[in-house]
């Protein structure tokens, strides 16, 4: 069986026929070609396959493309506009928030959420809001400064 | 990690849902207890039902004093809902502190109730609520009460061809939940709900034995009421009479201690 999917992402639609068992992280990372996303556990755990589905921090590692039909996708690669990187993005360079930077994108995605619905986190909240995603290089507290940073820059 | 084949459904109504059940199909809802199941090849079946868009199934409303909730609605959805902290707050801290914020994004609690999982933490709070899941099959429909549906590990009062459809709460004078999270999957520990509505008070946990349940110890030894001290003596009751779940993590006597503690607190919050 195979289903017919239509998806946004990054502001341009594409058109598939997919397994229904393929993941959105892989729909997106080998149909499409967007391999900012990453995948760390595949278990849902670490948040490195985070991207924003209809508005929403996802980890894409378990949800079918099947379930994003008709969906409005932004990943990593979908937040710099016209060459100019993203505050969040800017900020993680500035504060020095990614050593190897294999958790950076989707820190930076579960972080966009967290200043889409608080502009002002204290840094528990960032914190509390970070829970889903694991980095085994910073020690997070360059990653919460630089999220910070990103807030007072907006 | 890939899971084996199975074919898609995505019905647009309650009733073509139930019609697509069988016993080698599975609702999908927030998928975030399924897919990774099926990812690890622990569950395979060969179909799945997406409720997942279902707009019959989303929504938060009140209805005569009791806060009605439909099977889809997201932990992030019931955990920033006004009318659940308000008439209910141990449900929404329940939803609150549910693993991160990808997964309250996507995970419902019609899949997290039907999952019941022994840590979950929905289960504590729908059972100290009096709280009540109506669900819906190819005969009709009926309503459980909340102390009546989880029966042991992952095992529910659910017929295999029911759907829940809404989760009925009524409302609490004060509720309170509160949790100790595994430090790495975030799931309950220990989780403890206490809840006063009309001066009686109900207090349950999750993650202590195989199944949520009441505590009937603790709640009769409360009939004195909420002083510091009836606090004390009836949270030293916790899980008196019960069996203990055990693993590396927390074995027996560690949960028991955790039980009194959490009860403890739950019942402060409250008083
Ligand atoms: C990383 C991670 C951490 C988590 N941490 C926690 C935690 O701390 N506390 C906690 O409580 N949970 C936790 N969960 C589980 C999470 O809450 C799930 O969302 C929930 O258990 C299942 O809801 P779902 O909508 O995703 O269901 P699904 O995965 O879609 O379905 C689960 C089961 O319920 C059935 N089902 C779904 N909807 C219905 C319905 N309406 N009627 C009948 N049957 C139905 C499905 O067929 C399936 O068998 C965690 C999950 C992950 C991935
Ligand atoms: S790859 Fe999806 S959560 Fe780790
Ligand atoms: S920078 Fe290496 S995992 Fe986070």
């Amino acid at each position: 069986m195979s289903v017919a999917i239509k998806v946004t992402v990054n502001g341009q639609t594409h058109e598939h026929e997919v397994e229904p068992r393929q993941m959105l992280v892989s729909y997106l990372r080998e149909e499409l070609g967007l391999t900012g996303t990453h995948v760390g556990c595949d278990t849902s755990n670490c948040g490195a396959c985070t991207a924003i589905v209809d508005g929403q921090a996802v980890k894409v590692c378990t949800m079918l493309a099947a379930q994003a039909d008709g969906a409005e996708i932004t990943t990593i690669e979908g937040l710099a506009a016209n060459g100019t990187l993203h505050p969040l993005q800017e900020a993680f360079r500035e504060t020095h928030g990614l050593q190897c930077g294999f958790c950076t994108p989707g820190m930076i995605m579960a972080a966009w959420q967290l200043l889409e619905r608080n502009a002002t986190p204290s840094d528990a909240e960032v914190r509390h809001a970070l829970e889903g995603n694991f980095c085994r290089c910073t020690g997070y507290d360059n990653i919460i400064k630089a999220v910070q940073h990103a807030a007072e820059s907006a | 990690m890939i899971p084996v084949a199975f074919d898609y459904h995505r019905p647009a109504s309650v009733d073509e849902a139930i019609e697509l059940l069988s016993d080698d199909a599975k609702l999908l809802a927030g998928g975030h207890s399924l897919l990774p199941a099926m990812k690890l090849r622990l569950s395979s079946p060969g179909a799945l039902i997406d409720i997942g868009r279902i707009a019959e199934l989303n929504y938060i409303r009140e209805d005569g004093g009791t806060i009605a909730i439909g099977a889809t609605t997201t932990h992030q959805q019931i955990a920033s809902s006004d009318l659940v902290s308000a008439n209910a707050s141990a449900l929404a801290q329940a939803a609150s502190v549910i693993g991160d914020p990808q997964v309250r994004n996507k995970g419902t609690i019609g899949g997290s109730l039907a999952h019941a999982d022994p840590a979950a933490d929905y289960p504590a709070a729908i059972l100290a609520l009096g709280a009540e899941i109506v669900v819906r099959g190819s005969d009709g429909g009926r309503s459980i009460p909340a102390d009546e549906f989880f029966i042991d590990l992952f095992l529910t009062a659910l017929a295999p061809d029911e759907i829940i459809t809404e989760v009925r709460v009524p409302a609490a004078d004060k509720s309170a939940y509160v949790k100790f999270p595994h430090p790495a999957s975030r799931f309950a520990v220990v989780g403890c709900a206490a809840a006063s509505a009309g001066g009686a008070v109900k207090v349950a946990f999750t993650g202590v034995a195989n199944a949520a349940f009441r505590d009937s110890g603790v709640e009769a030894a409360l009939s004195g009421g909420l002083s510091e001290e009836g606090i004390a003596a009836a949270a030293a009751r916790a899980a008196d009479g019960q069996e203990v779940l055990a693993d590396h993590f927390a074995g027996e006597e560690y949960r028991r201690h955790l039980a009194k503690v959490f009860a403890r607190k739950a019942l402060a919050t409250i008083a």
